[in-house]
């Protein structure tokens, strides 16, 4: 079987840890990671708690297919109730961290309460245990990592842990692991944060056996490397562009959100796009793209490692930001870039750095800081409120943010609450570009109808991971779509919806399905799990988890009415490009896909899809 | 033809599919720790570097055994570890002046590359071509190949 059968819970009260067997009941029904970590978040809390309460849990947890050959076969996600949504959170994460908890002999770690002071776990396979973290209580991530493989004397240790944002609650505080890869929406960081955890250190030297049938597994697995080396996108564009392959792209399609969803396409995109990052900079005549990389397992490698001018502005003074590390994504780059109206490409790079380095997510913190830029343009904001003049455009601006909020000083602290509550606050609610007070990514619901509904519909608040359209509407995967219409994306959204939650729940990751379909991954896991798994079986999967998810968000609070846009994006029609005059159908598409999904009329699952998907 | 594996860290990605099939090859288990080939990840250099014995001509973990429990493998000139005669003494970890040969605490016996009798899975695991199995007198070629292509680029002068 692909699962090791196995649970960690660590109650941090208490300062105890126990091992239990895994649901074996509830993995066939939810499979792994993102499903199975639902259920049992589902099963243990109330969906109204506090997400920041000590009776909320946060639950790490690896696929079957984590720490297998399987291409991609390294991530895990944390779930927990989301501080910045009040929704369910589930975030992904790769890098070597997962496949890590899974060769120590783990599917799942839950932590329950609260510890009364900082602590980091220490699993190292069976023996776990909780350690003072006073000496990393106020450290950055990157810190953090050092410290711990330095004081045990391991340098083959991995590590996830919260920098400043999550111990100061900052409400989009993600959790990094290996140092630039992080689960990193909704917040999951505070929730960290909140349990005075500050670390999870692992080694694992058990690995991954009982495979069912090596013979079926590796022939599958060794099968779907080659569709994906075969594959224009997950075979050459990725590894040499990373996703910042689709910058010049979604730019030219009038679907690039600029200055804070005011225009839909920016004119200094091709600056911050993955051909300059290849480009020799006049700086030092050095490009600030080192080399791709890959996470564990992945035969893909699209992550980027970047290396910033050492005389820019920003790090002249900075040696710790001197050195190679993790550069842009295609998100981070327009969330800092393009929705801030900056295109100073090094800029972007260490603010991402620092990012990372304090654990925030790129996202939240780029739109929050283009919704400042526009109260600052409307003189709502000021200097004097903000500690530096922030106009669009102004890469100063930005990093000086990125400082204040990673550090919780000064404006920091008002930054630290996302675009919602910032605006709302300054009395324009309508200026956060947010779904359930998550911010929006890289893609403009008018320039491509699809992802208005995707967004408008995520179970974690606004999120391109949930249905990536985009792969059929732009680049015509699997099938060319038109994306300025909305007619059929209703099906395609529920299709991506489905379809991803079971990837999800896998231990691969969704970046495979730029080739990959149920189909490839049927047979992996097939090869590898006790059961049959098909097709069918996995479709189904995905949607008994989409509903999971709903019935949870509908218990917090949520109602039809959350499954909304920011009124801009219904109102003020795209200027320029080919979706020039046009805004977001999402009041004609939201029907009829509560229609598809078998809701009723206020976004409630009747009882006949509840019992068709044994809920 | 003697074969031999050459690494190219330029083209190596950090994917660990290396390790994992060395695991499984030799202990059938997917376990990067038992792995006998590493991936060394230099992060401010942006830098991954996969490294393993190099089967020296003369090598020093043969030489230093006082068992003889390290033997040449004729048919691919890996030099083997005979579990059976190993008593785990670790001189030959000493004597290795690249590390390569290390104790495995499970068997009590040293462990090295041994080139999987000679289909290394690490090589056929391997996505990118950082790991390859090629004429043992030619690891170069591929490197003599590139500059090759970057002589005599002029266009041609003379008929």
């Amino acid at each position: 079987m692909g699962w090791a059968r196995k649970i960690l819970r660590v109650d941090l009260t208490n300062g105890t840890t126990k091992s239990e067997q895994l649901n074996m009941e509830w993995a066939e029904q939810y499979l792994g990671q993102r499903g199975l970590g639902t259920k049992y978040l589902v099963e243990e809390t109330d969906p109204k708690v506090d997400p920041l309460a000590p009776e909320n849990k946060m639950i790490m947890a690896t696929g079957p297919l984590t720490g297998t050959p399987a291409a991609t076969g390294g991530r895990y996600s944390i779930i927990t109730k989301g501080p910045l949504t009040g929704a369910i959170a589930c975030s992904n994460s790769g890098g070597h961290f997962g496949a890590e908890m899974k060769m120590a002999g783990w599917d799942m770690i839950i932590f329950e309460g609260k510890s009364p002071k900082p602590v980091y776990l220490w699993l190292e396979n069976d023996k776990a245990e909780l350690r003072d973290a006073a000496h990393l209580w106020g450290k950055t991530t990157w810190e953090t990592e050092e410290i711990i493989k330095s004081g045990h004397q391991d340098p083959q240790i991995r590590v996830a842990s919260i920098g400043r944002a999550g111990e100061n609650q900052v409400l989009f505080a993600c959790v990094v692991n290996d140092l630039h890869r992080a689960a990193g929406r909704s917040g999951v960081g505070a929730v960290m944060g909140s349990k005075n955890l500050k670390a999870v250190a692992l080694r694992g030297t058990v690995g991954v056996s009982g495979i069912k049938d090596y013979k079926a597994f590796l022939k599958a697995t060794t099968a779907a490397k080659k569709v994906l080396a075969d594959n224009a996108v997950t075979g050459q564009g990725l590894p040499k562009f990373g996703t910042q392959v689709l910058m010049n792209v979604i730019n030219e399609i009038g679907a690039l959100p600029t200055r804070n969803a005011q225009d839909v396409q920016f004119e200094g995109a091709r600056n911050i796009s993955a051909e300059a990052m290849h480009e020799k900079r006049p700086g030092d005549g050095k490009a600030n793209l080192i080399t791709n990389a890959a996470c564990f397992g992945c035969t893909i490698a699209c992550g980027r490692i970047s290396q910033v001018d050492k005389g820019h502005w920003s790090v002249q003074n900075s040696p710790k930001y001197w050195g190679a590390t993790g550069g842009l994504e295609y998100e981070a780059a327009w969330s800092l870039g393009a929705a801030n109206g900056v295109d100073d490409l090094d800029g972007l790079t260490v603010a991402n750095m620092i990012c990372n380095e304090d654990g925030m997510d790129p996202i939240t913190f780029g739109a929050t800081v283009g919704a400042i830029m526009e109260l600052y343009t409307m003189g709502v904001l000021t200097k004097e409120q903000i500690g530096i003049e922030s106009p669009f455009g102004s890469a100063q601006a930005l990093i000086e943010m990125s400082h204040l909020t990673a550090e919780g000083r000064g404006f920091g602290k008002e930054i630290a609450l996302g675009s919602a509550r910032l605006c709302e606050k300054y009395g324009h609610p309508e200026l956060s570009m947010s779904v359930k007070k998550q911010e929006f990514p890289a893609y403009d619901p008018r320039g491509i109808q699809g992802m208005g509904l995707t967004y408008a519909t995520s179970n974690r608040g606004a999120c391109h991971l949930r249905s990536y359209t985009v792969a059929s509407e732009v680049l015509g995967i699997p099938i060319k779509t038109d994306p300025l219409v909305t007619e059929g994306k209703a099906g395609l959204v529920k299709a991506f919806q489905d379809a991803t939650a079971a990837f999800d729940s896998s231990g691969t990751c969704i970046f495979t399905t730029f080739a990959w379909t149920l189909g490839d991954l049927a047979p992996q896991l097939d090869g590898a799990c006790e059961g049959e798994w098909t097709i069918e079986k996995l479709a189904e999967i995905g949607e008994r988890i989409w509903n999971l998810e709903r019935q949870y968000n509908n218990a917090a609070g949520f109602t039809a009415k959350d499954d909304d846009l920011p009124p801009r994006l219904k109102t003020e029609p795209a200027k320029t490009g080919p979706a020039m005059g046009l805004v977001s159908g999402i009041d004609k598409m939201r029907p009829e896909y509560y229609e598809l999904r078998g809701w009723d009329t206020g976004g409630v699952p009747t009882a006949d899809t509840l019992s068709r998907l044994g809920l | 033809m003697q074969k031999s594996l050459h690494i190219d860290p330029n083209k190596c990605t950090g994917c660990m599919q290396c390790e994992l099939a060395c695991s499984y090859e030799n202990y059938g288990v997917f376990n990067i720790s038992k792995s006998r080939i590493k991936v060394f990840n230099f992060e401010a250099a942006g830098r991954k570097v996969p490294y393993t014995c190099t089967q020296c001509a003369e090598a020093w973990c043969l030489h230093a055994c006082p068992v003889e429990a390290i033997k040449i493998d004729a048919a691919t000139g890996a030099k083997i570890v005979l579990e059976a005669t190993c008593v785990g003494c670790k001189v030959c970890t000493i004597s290795c002046p690249f590390g390569t040969i290390n104790y495995v605490h499970d068997t009590g016996k040293v462990q090295k590359c041994d080139l999987c009798g000679g289909d290394p899975a690490c090589a056929t695991a391997c996505p990118t071509g950082a790991i390859t199995y090629v004429d043992a007198d030619w690891t170069g070629l591929e490197k003599m190949r590139q500059w090759a292509g970057k002589t005599d680029t002029q266009p041609r002068t003379s008929a």
